[in-house]
């Protein structure tokens, strides 16, 4: 498209804006935001950035974008999937089966167009991140590793301290906003002794032919360790797998980065007794001791403290001295180390208080559900490295789930610092039950970062008129009208994507019988995928949304509505999927949100005073919807419309439907329309 | 039912009394009697629940209501009776339980805090001996222990004292309280030690020990699955006395046991001679299973005189009459257990449905839009007339010719109601429109749509070369937008270029094929040197596009048209076809808005026939509308009659207009509305839109004529006449029935 080549970067202009303002730091070029990595992650920032016109530039140590894809996956195979064809033509639906595209205007940006593998070679990422960031002139600056980022208190700044961010050659930039997407590069070691016997993921060797006949131990049960597994499995003698807990399938936990059935070779030759097996221990009470045929040996870390240290390592004792039928005990020839990898925090000063979440997010940065750090305002976490938010639940830690936190931080950014609100649409009342509907069918972000983000739809006064947001984080419900710019005074309903309470998890058998509801009764029940509509009278408060229930993405609504879950994930059916749907939010709102031909709406402008909306801004406004003679005939047949054509006589005839009783007073016609428009809260 | 008149025994035994120091209530049917009256009338061995309070509090209609299922007595306790039980102020919370003169327990009346409560509440009192309350897990085994090979136990668990299932248990006691041990806990933690699930749940529990022998055994225990009620819990202790296992040997479908009576089904494990052993354990093992779900018996095959299939090993009879009996073949036991539980599932879930007030309404479709439109939704439209766009085709298509897009979306019913009438418009315009007719199905394009800033469906818009895109803003339907179509083919203002040309245009011969969707033509005349006016009026004709035709006239000679028609520059010529007239309206102010003004008011007619169409442009003018209902054309004195009105100025606060029932039948629902029983037509009516909307009608005795309508409105201005009938206020929440659904948290 008429995208202008990239713009000189750190050119006189800058320059001499930065001396301008800053005398002092005169050399230290200014940026208002800087993106550290060209990975996938800081490119999809780049490109917001970019749209948007704003000064910025992208940190990346390698000579080319995504340098984490030219060396990983070891055995190039991405496990994100690459669907081609999903027989519908919505790009944005499609973007759910396409886990490896970046969000852009430019449909020639697709992956698919860069590779027909249903699971990719990790090459092909980086031809596309390449042609990504060139094709659309992204400010990156290669070959320039950031070795040190401090902060520098100032009063002038957008945060009150700027970012001092140093390269390898001792060049320092300045930045207002950093963008941390730098990923998680920092292999994952477990201490124990005889680790340095260890071969680790990033280093072992990727040819089957260095494992023929051989014992092989493999640390760890992550895909990155089935993977390994899987590309020498025909060849070894046996494979053991030894971790701290069990096996977490993904198809059981409805999380993709627990192990994926592309690898999953090994588990099937376990369990059909075909020598490969899978241990369970902690890693930390292991040591490994190397024999003197080169062979290695599991044995205790407790039973090595016990020995002397100038004992050999052929006398130190095997757990099977003890117990002759322990597992591992026959020697090993390899032993591989597949643990996954740590965010790098060795770059940030102390001064930005960048620290490690506590438990299982140790290898994650802390940082809030903006995605702001929580130790200094204006930095913020993207990518893989920002998965602490919903580590084990959602997407955030994978190409198809933060190209859409990214963006959601980018909204962020453009109000804070430039006065832009989150964007939205406003719509009069009669297409709320529309809008839901059109986005539960094709929205891609709701889908991918399920329990994340979503969409938040606010409420006008009276309920006449609202305003859609998309794709907001929902753990920041309570703040949404200072991080958005705007007011939630009125009610507002949250869109979500749920899968059912308790469905997931890595012991849960999730083939069982039944495990699919059909029925909108059992719409709550349902247990895949499928939309939840929460209804809040006012915003909930930051109280209310760290205290909610358990399990729950967000705080007790004043109603809650799920629609049922859908095998073809089209929640289009007029009684299954939207009846309801409408029904739910008639109740919320007290309103009447059917349409209705014009011949209604003329009836009703002469017999009621107060219309229901469709007629009021569809009709009344001349836009009524005039129905054919092939509709008027099933409208008569359904009984929802009357044939005033044909009844001549007066009708006082047995269409009032029992239970149905006429308000006192007032004398209206009995067809059964009207006589359900009467029917009113006040009377039951 | 033999069930109801043993709880109806404890009915008439106990009976509830109120006296009150004051009692102001509307219940004037308690039987009242003083507090001496009252402790004479106490009769060894019945029980009465007194109550005292010196207000109506809200416990007494609470205990009325209890109390119209018994006898009722209604004792006054006047001021100065001194009985320790009126006296006191601190005691009139509370309630006391006498049996015969023995106070036996009293209670704070706001334990009492409903019927359940109550009754619950008064029966464990008086049951105390029959139902042992237990808190602790030795307290249950100590209870076993002593009662095995004696009595059977119904141990159940209540989460409190007071409730529904609390009652529901305390009224079995009532019955069966002899018979069984009936153990009572609130404990959770007992009901964890003997290992149920769902813990939050009452539970009830039949303890089978009357059989156990040996004393180390524990008493086999069978859980009552149903909801804790009186009806479910005596029918399964009901159940449980029926005997394990029958043996029989005649026809299955002859076969009626007790089960059957109580709505449960029987299943037969079919057994031959050769296997009788084994069929017999596989048969108590399936009984005790379904102990409390279905009745198991033994049937044996050899001595059976009917034929059942070669195969089936089990006959599963339901209880429904007339439901055939099942012949089964299943190779696991498991799959008799699975079978029965499945089919009671079902039936549950019938009653379950028939008790859900709410539920058949759930699917009932009251949408009529979307109903026709699902109704229809087999036919097959005619799509191929209009051309369906894509991504890749929009840009190129509506660049290349003048076109007419309609953006919708596939899975909307407004959306494809109005797809219809435009596929109705394709079809009449079919190989005379150089207007191309495309489509985008929003639902498969959605960028598309967004990028031509469609938000909404169904929109329709219009692209015409070097223009900008026209959004379409009339009615949803065939004849409005084929009127929009055609009077596009003209440009907008038309130029008119010769006084000749211009006669062409005033006396509707130019464009004869386009008169009839347009029934005024404007021309605006302007001096050659008036360009702001003009432009102004090019705006405005801009915005008129496609609903009225407009013209312009600057030559020259304009001042010859000005001087015929009597206009002074710059003006407006209105044509109004039908009536051949030419109206004349000097432009005095140039803003664009006015200019719509001025033509849109003079679309509007003086004495209208009011259509669907129509109606909400004369709603617009905000004034009350008179309507003359006429079956049929209009009779031209009544027409006369009000034409002269307004010419005489009567009804400028009005809008007079008439209404063919021919042509708006819906009309007659209007009628029927106002009027019951609808009076002879012509009626005319005076109706109150905006204000009120109140409906007079013109007395149907009175002749129409100038004279008497004059005297009606003027009485209606003083307010003299009543109106006959009102717009109902009531609108909305014709769903306000679904609360309960989906609402579950």
């Amino acid at each position: 498209m008429g995208l202008s080549a990239a713009a000189p970067l750190w050119g006189p202009p800058g320059l001499l804006l930065t001396i301008a303002l800053h005398p002092a730091l005169s050399g230290r070029p200014h940026r208002d935001y800087c993106v550290l990595g060209a990975g996938p992650a800081g490119l999809q920032m780049a490109y917001f950035l970019q749209r948007a016109g704003r000064d910025y530039a992208v940190f990346e140590r390698a000579p080319g974008p995504g340098s984490f894809f030219t060396r990983y996956p070891r055995h190039r195979k991405l496990i994100s999937i690459n669907k081609r064809h999903t027989g519908k033509a919505n790009a944005e639906f499609n973007l759910r089966h396409d886990w490896n595209s970046l969000l852009s205007h430019d449909p020639r940006l697709l992956f698919r167009h860069y590779s027909r593998a249903y699971f990719p070679d990790a090459g092909d990422m980086v031809r596309y991140l390449g042609d990504f960031a060139d094709r659309l002139g992204l400010h990156v600056l290669y070959d320039t590793a950031i070795t040190h980022v401090t902060l520098d208190k100032d009063q002038q700044a957008w945060n009150g301290h700027y970012f001092t961010l140093t390269d390898q050659k001792g060049q320092a930039y300045q930045c207002s906003v950093l963008l941390v997407a730098t990923g998680l590069s920092v292999p994952n070691q477990v201490d124990f002794p005889g680790s340095e016997h260890v071969e680790g993921y990033e280093s072992v060797s990727v040819d089957p032919e260095d494992f023929v006949g051989q014992n092989v131990l493999i640390l760890g049960r992550g895909n990155s360790a089935f993977e390994t597994a899987e590309n020498i499995l025909g060849v070894t003698n046996f494979i053991h797998m030894l971790s701290r807990s069990r096996v977490r399938l993904s198809w059981a936990t409805h999380y993709v980065g627990d192990l994926r059935a592309i690898n999953n070779g090994l588990l099937d030759t376990y369990q059909l007794k075909s020598l490969d097996g899978l241990l369970e221990s902690d890693l930390t009470d292991l040591a490994i001791l190397k024999d003197h045929n080169g062979k290695f040996h599991v044995t205790l870390k407790f039973f090595l403290e016990e020995a002397n240290t100038n004992q050999s390592a052929d006398s130190i004792t095997l757990p099977q001295d003890d117990n002759d039928n322990f597992a591992m005990r026959v020697a090993y020839d390899r032993v591989i180390r597949c643990l996954g990898w740590n965010f790098d925090f060795s770059i940030f000063n102390m001064s930005l208080r960048l620290n490690s979440g506590s438990a299982f997010g140790k290898k994650y940065p802390l940082i809030r559900a903006s995605y702001e750090s929580k130790g200094s305002r204006g930095l913020f976490i993207l990518g893989t490295a920002s998965h602490s938010v919903d580590y084990r639940k959602s997407a955030g830690g994978f190409i198809h789930g933060f190209r859409y936190t990214v963006r959601a931080v980018h909204r962020l950014l453009e109000h804070r610092h430039h006065g832009l609100a989150w964007p939205s649409t406003m719509h009069p009342i009669t297409q709320l039950t529309n809008s839901i509907i059109r986005r539960v069918n094709e929205a891609s972000g709701l889908y991918q970062m399920f329990g994340v983000l979503a969409d938040v739809i606010l409420l006008k006064e009276n309920a006449t008129a609202f305003e859609y947001l998309e794709e907001f984080p929902i753990q920041m419900l309570a703040q949404l009208e200072t991080l958005t710019g705007r007011k939630a005074r009125h009610g507002l309903f949250i869109i979500t994507m749920e899968y059912g309470k308790n469905f997931s998890g890595p012991d849960k058998d999730v083939f069982f019988y039944d495990r699919s509801v059909g029925h909108t009764e059992d719409a709550w029940q349902s247990n895949f995928l499928h939309p939840v509509i929460y209804y809040y009278r006012h915003l909930p408060t930051e109280q209310e949304v760290r205290f909610r229930p358990a399990h729950w993405p967000l705080p007790r609504p004043a109603a809650i509505h799920h629609i049922v879950e859908d095998f073809l994930t089209d929640w289009t059916a007029p009684v299954g999927h939207i009846l309801p749907l409408r029904r739910f939010l008639e109740n919320c709102l007290d309103t009447d949100l059917r349409s209705f031909y014009a011949e209604s709406c003329f009836l009703f402008a002469l017999t009621h005073q107060k219309l229901p909306p469709f007629c009021q801004q569809g009709y009344m406004r001349m836009q009524g919807l005039v129905s054919t003679e092939t509709l008027r005939q099933h409208g008569v047949e359904s009984r929802l419309l009357r044939d005033y054509a044909t009844a001549d006589r007066p009708l006082k005839d047995s269409s009032q439907q029992p239970g149905d009783h006429e308000p006192v007073g007032h004398h209206l016609a009995p067809g059964s329309l009207v006589q359900s428009l009467d029917s009113s809260k006040e009377e039951l | 039912m033999m069930m109801s008149s043993s709880f109806n025994v404890f009915r008439v035994w106990i009976s509830f009394i109120m006296m009150g120091i004051f009692y102001k209530s509307t219940v004037a049917s308690l039987p009242e009697l003083s507090p001496q009256k009252y402790f004479n009338t106490l009769q060894p061995g019945k029980a009465s629940l007194a109550y005292f309070c010196r207000a109506v509090l809200k416990h007494d209609l609470l205990i009325y209501t209890l109390c119209l299922k018994c006898n009722l007595l209604k004792v006054n306790c006047v001021k100065e009776d001194t009985s320790r039980y009126c006296g006191k102020e601190k005691d009139l919370m509370k309630a006391y339980l006498f049996r015969g003169n023995i106070l036996l327990r009293e209670f704070p009346t706001d334990a009492l805090f409903d019927v359940n409560a109550i009754v619950a509440h008064v029966l464990f009192a008086l049951l105390f001996n029959e139902v042992k309350y237990i808190a602790t897990m030795e307290d249950l085994q100590n209870i076993e222990n002593a009662l095995k090979g004696k009595v059977n136990i119904v141990f159940s668990y209540v989460r409190a004292i007071g409730t529904p299932e609390h009652r529901a248990v305390m009224e079995a006691a009532f019955v069966y309280g002899t018979t069984y041990q009936f153990v009572l806990t609130t404990e959770i933690a007992l009901l964890e030690s003997i290992g149920s699930e769902d813990i939050e749940y009452v539970h009830l529990y039949f303890f089978h020990c009357e059989q156990v022998l040996d004393l180390t055994q524990q008493c086999r225990r069978t859980l009552m699955e149903r909801p804790l009620t009186t009806l479910n819990i005596h029918l399964f202790i009901k159940t449980m006395k029926a005997p394990l296992l029958t043996e029989v040997a005649e026809d299955p479908r002859q076969v009626s046991t007790v089960h059957l009576e109580l709505g449960l089904p029987l299943v037969f494990i079919v057994s031959r001679q050769a296997t009788y052993e084994a069929d017999r354990r596989t048969a108590e093992w399936v009984a005790w299973h379904l102990l409390g779900k279905a009745g198991v018996l033994l049937l044996l095959r050899d001595s059976l005189e009917v034929n059942i299939p070669q195969h089936a090993n089990v006959v599963f009879k339901r209880a429904e009459k007339g439901v055939p009996v099942e012949f089964l073949v299943l190779h696991d036991i498991d799959l008799i257990i699975s079978h029965v539980e499945n089919n009671m599932h079902t039936e549950e879930i019938r009653e379950d449905e028939d008790d859900d007030v709410e539920g058949p309404d759930m699917d009932i479709q009251d949408d009529e839009v979307a109903e026709t439109v699902y109704r229809d939704r087999k036919r097959q439209l005619h799509l191929e007339l209009t051309v369906e766009l894509t991504e890749e085709t929009f840009t190129a298509t509506v660049m290349a010719s003048d076109s007419i897009v309609l953006f919708y979306a596939g899975w909307q019913a407004v959306s494809m109601a109005f797809l219809q009438s435009y596929i109705d418009v394709a079809m009449r315009l079919k190989g005379t429109c150089t207007m191309l007719l495309a489509r985008v199905n929003c639902a498969d394009w959605s960028d598309v749509c967004t990028k031509q800033n469609v938000t909404e469906f169904p929109i329709v818009k219009m692209y015409k070369e070097g223009e900008n895109p026209v959004s379409y803003a009339g009615m949803l339907g065939t004849e409005d937008l084929l009127k929009f179509i055609q009077l596009n083919r003209i440009s907008c203002p038309v130029n008119i270029t010769s006084i000749q040309e211009a006669e062409e245009y005033l006396n509707g011969e130019l464009y004869k094929d386009l008169t009839s969707y347009s029934s005024v033509s404007v021309l605006g005349l302007f001096s050659s040197t008036m360009t702001t006016a003009k432009e102004d009026f090019t705006e405005a004709c801009n915005y008129l596009k496609g609903y009225v035709i407009t013209a312009i006239y600057s030559e020259e000679d304009v001042l010859i048209l000005s001087n015929k028609y009597g206009a002074t520059l710059p003006a407006l010529l209105l044509v109004r076809h039908k009536e051949g007239k030419i109206e004349s309206i000097p432009l005095s102010s140039t803003h664009v808005q006015d200019i719509v003004q001025i033509i849109t008011n003079a679309l509007l007619e003086t004495f209208p026939e009011i259509t669907v169409e129509n109606l909400p442009t004369y709603l617009r003018l905000q004034k009350p509308l008179l309507i003359l209902f006429s079956d049929g054309g209009i009779n031209p004195q009544y027409e006369k009659a009000i034409l002269t009105l307004v010419k005489q100025k009567h009804l400028d606060s009005l809008t007079p207009c008439w209404l063919n029932l021919k042509n708006t039948p819906v009309g007659r629902g209007i009628l029927q509305a106002y009027f019951d029983p609808l009076p002879p037509l012509p009626l005319l009516v005076l109706v109150n839109v905006h204000s009120g909307g109140q409906v007079y009608a013109f007395p149907s005795d009175q002749a129409v004529t100038e004279q008497n309508l004059v005297l009606w409105l003027k009485k209606l201005e003083a307010g003299l006449e009543n109106h006959i009938s009102k717009f109902s206020v009531l609108f909305n929440t014709h769903s306000s029935a679904f609360c309960s659904i989906n609402f579950k948290l």
